[in-house]
C-alpha cells in the first residue's frame, strides 16, 4: 500500500498513535485526523493529576510537537467534527458539508463522561472531566478554602480529590457503592485508598446516592437519598464513561457497549477499523471480550490498525494495565480480575508498599501493586504467561520476587 | 541544543537535536525513534523507555531514584548500563550522548 487515504476520526491517543505508526510502518499515501478538539492530541492522564494541579504546562501534555505532524505529513484538523460516515461511497462528511474521501477509516472516538441524570443536573457548578476544556474550567474554581463535592469514589474521583486536597480546598467524596473503587478492586485495595484520604482530611460517604442539585448560581448543593444536603462551592462528577458510538452505528457498524472490532481492530465493515476507548474487542489472555479505558490499550490497537492497513499482521493481544497516582501512592494494575474467587495480599497495606493478588480457581487473574514497581512489572509477565503460584508461596515475603516463579 | 545518538538492536543509528530540559524519551517521541514509546508519559511506571547508555556516558547521569531502579531490576534485558530514557533530562553536559534501544521494545 504506497498510495490512497487514510482518515482518523478522534484526536486522542489512540488516533495519534495510528498516525505515527503508519508512517513508521512506511505507509505513504494520505493520513488526515479530525478531531473535534481545537488543540492536537494530548496524553489525557495528566488530566486528573499534573496537569490539574498546574504542575505541567500545556505544550508538555502534547503527544507531539506541532511541526511533528507537519514533518511526516499528517494533516490535522482541529474543532471539526465527522457527522456521517457514507459506506458506500467511502467518505465521511463534515458538519459543513464538505465531504473526504478514504481508502481506510479509523474510528477513534473515545468516549464522554457518564452525565449526572437527576434534578439539577444542568447546575452551572457541575462539571465533568475529560478533556482540557473541563480542566480549564475546573481550574477557574481551585482556591483553597472552597469546598468540592466529588460524586464518584472511582480513580478518576480520587485522583481529583488527592489535587485537590493538596491545593488546601475541602473535599467531599460521595459514592454510591458501599465502598470506594468497589468495580475496578478488593475490598483490602479500596480500604487502603479509603484511609489514605481520610488521613488527608478528604471526606468520604460511601452508600450515597446522589438525588438532585439545588441551591444557587454559586452555591450548588447536592441532595442524597439518606436526606442529606451537602453544600458545596462546585460539583466534579466522575462517574464513568459512555464510548462514542453513535457515528458508528448510524453507518450500520454492529456495536455493544463499544464499537465491536476483531484483534486487527476491524469494524463489521471492510475497510474500517476503530481503536482506544471505544472499541469493545477479544482479549486473548482472558478469552473474553472488553472495552478498556486506558493509554496501552490506545497504543497497542493504534499500532495493530496501523499494520493491519499497510497489510501486515500485529494482533493486538496484551495484558491490560494501568496506572494511579494518589499523593505519593503509585498504583499499578496489571490483569483483569473480574471473576477471581481469592485475594492474596503481599506485604501489608500498613507499610504503604503492598502488592494484591487476584486469582481464580488458583490462576493469576490480575495484579494491584501499591509502590512495587518492579513487582508489577513481574506479575505482568506472569499473568501473560497464566502462571499458578500457591497462595501461601505469594504472600511469602522471605521469598524474593525474582524467585517466587522459579519453583512454581 | 545538545545531540543525543539512539542505536536501534539492528544497528541503525539516528542522531537528533534535542533542547536542554528535555527528557531522552521525549526527545524519542517527538522524532519518532523506534523502540521508545514512553507510555506513562514519563512516570518512570511503565518501562518502555528503557535505554542501555553507553558505558562512558554513565557517570555523568544523575543517579537513580528508587522507582527507576526498581523498575529496571525487573524489566527484560536490563543490566549495569540500563536506564529510563524519561528519567534523563537532556543537558550541555550530555551532549553527544549515545543511547541503545533494547531488542525487547521492537
Amino acid at each position: 500500500m504506497s498510495t490512497g487515504t487514510v482518515v482518523i476520526v478522534g484526536g486522542g491517543q489512540a488516533a495519534a498513535q495510528t498516525a505515527v505508526s503508519l508512517r513508521q510502518e512506511g505507509y505513504a499515501g494520505s493520513i488526515v485526523l479530525i478531531s473535534d478538539e481545537a488543540v492536537p492530541p494530548y496524553q489525557r492522564p495528566p488530566l486528573s493529576k499534573a496537569y490539574l494541579a498546574g504542575q505541567l504546562a500545556p505544550e508538555r501534555l502534547f503527544l507531539r510537537p506541532l511541526a511533528f505532524y507537519e514533518q511526516q505529513k499528517i494533516e490535522l484538523r482541529l474543532d471539526r467534527r465527522v457527522t456521517r460516515i457514507d459506506v458506500i461511497n467511502h467518505q465521511v462528511e463534515l458538519g459543513d458539508g464538505e465531504c473526504l474521501g478514504f481508502d481506510h477509516l479509523v474510528l477513534a472516538t473515545g468516549g464522554r463522561p457518564r452525565a449526572l441524570v437527576c434534578p439539577g443536573a444542568e447546575h452551572p457548578r457541575l462539571h465533568y472531566l475529560r478533556n482540557v476544556k473541563d480542566v480549564a474550567a475546573i481550574q477557574s474554581r481551585l482556591k483553597p478554602g472552597a469546598h468540592v463535592a466529588l460524586v464518584g469514589g472511582g480513580y478518576i474521583g480520587l485522583e481529583i480529590a488527592a489535587v485537590t486536597r493538596k491545593l488546601e480546598l475541602e473535599v467531599t467524596v460521595l459514592e454510591a457503592a458501599p465502598s470506594l473503587l468497589a468495580r475496578v478492586t478488593c475490598p483490602q485495595v479500596a480500604g487502603f485508598y479509603q484511609r489514605e484520604h481520610e488521613a488527608h482530611g478528604v471526606n468520604i460517604r460511601c452508600g450515597v446516592m446522589v438525588t438532585g442539585i439545588d441551591g444557587d448560581e454559586t452555591h450548588p448543593a447536592l441532595l442524597t437519598g439518606d436526606h442529606q444536603r451537602i453544600e458545596a462551592d462546585f460539583i466534579v462528577a466522575g462517574i464513568g464513561l459512555l464510548p462514542n458510538v453513535e457515528l458508528a452505528m448510524t453507518a450500520g457498524i454492529i456495536c455493544d457497549n463499544g464499537i465491536v472490532v476483531d484483534e486487527e481492530c476491524r469494524t463489521s465493515v471492510p475497510r474500517i477499523y476503530a481503536v482506544g476507548d471505544c472499541t469493545q474487542h477479544p482479549n486473548s489472555v482472558y478469552q473474553t471480550r472488553v472495552r478498556l479505558e486506558s493509554v496501552p490499550n490506545a497504543i497497542e490497537q493504534g499500532k495493530t490498525t496501523a499494520a493491519a492497513i499497510c497489510g501486515k499482521s500485529k494482533p493486538y493481544r496484551a495484558v491490560p494495565w494501568f496506572w494511579s497516582d494518589q499523593y505519593d501512592i503509585k498504583l499499578q494494575t496489571a490483569g483483569l480480575n473480574r471473576g477471581y474467587d481469592e485475594v492474596v495480599i503481599r506485604g501489608t497495606p500498613e507499610s504503604r508498599s503492598f502488592a494484591a493478588y487476584y486469582l481464580q480457581a488458583g490462576r493469576l487473574l490480575a495484579v494491584d501493586a501499591i509502590n512495587r514497581p518492579a513487582e508489577f512489572t513481574v506479575a505482568k509477565s506472569w499473568i501473560a504467561e497464566g502462571l499458578r503460584i500457591p497462595a501461601a508461596r505469594l504472600a511469602d515475603e522471605s521469598i524474593t520476587v525474582k524467585n517466587l516463579a522459579a519453583a512454581a | 541544543m545538545s545531540k543525543a545518538t539512539y542505536i536501534e538492536h539492528n544497528g541503525t543509528i539516528r542522531t537528533i537535536e534535542v533542547d536542554d530540559g528535555l527528557s531522552l524519551m521525549e526527545a524519542a517521541v517527538a522524532n519518532m525513534i523506534p523502540g521508545i514509546d514512553g507510555d506513562c508519559g514519563g512516570a518512570a511506571a511503565c518501562a518502555t523507555c528503557h535505554v542501555h547508555v553507553a558505558e562512558e556516558w554513565m557517570d555523568k547521569l544523575p543517579a537513580m531514584e528508587a522507582l527507576e531502579q526498581s523498575m529496571l531490576d525487573m524489566a527484560a534485558d536490563s543490566d549495569h548500563c540500563s536506564r529510563l530514557a524519561c528519567q534523563i533530562k537532556m543537558s550541555t553536559k550530555l551532549d553527544g550522548i549515545i543511547v541503545r534501544t533494547p531488542v525487547g521494545q521492537h
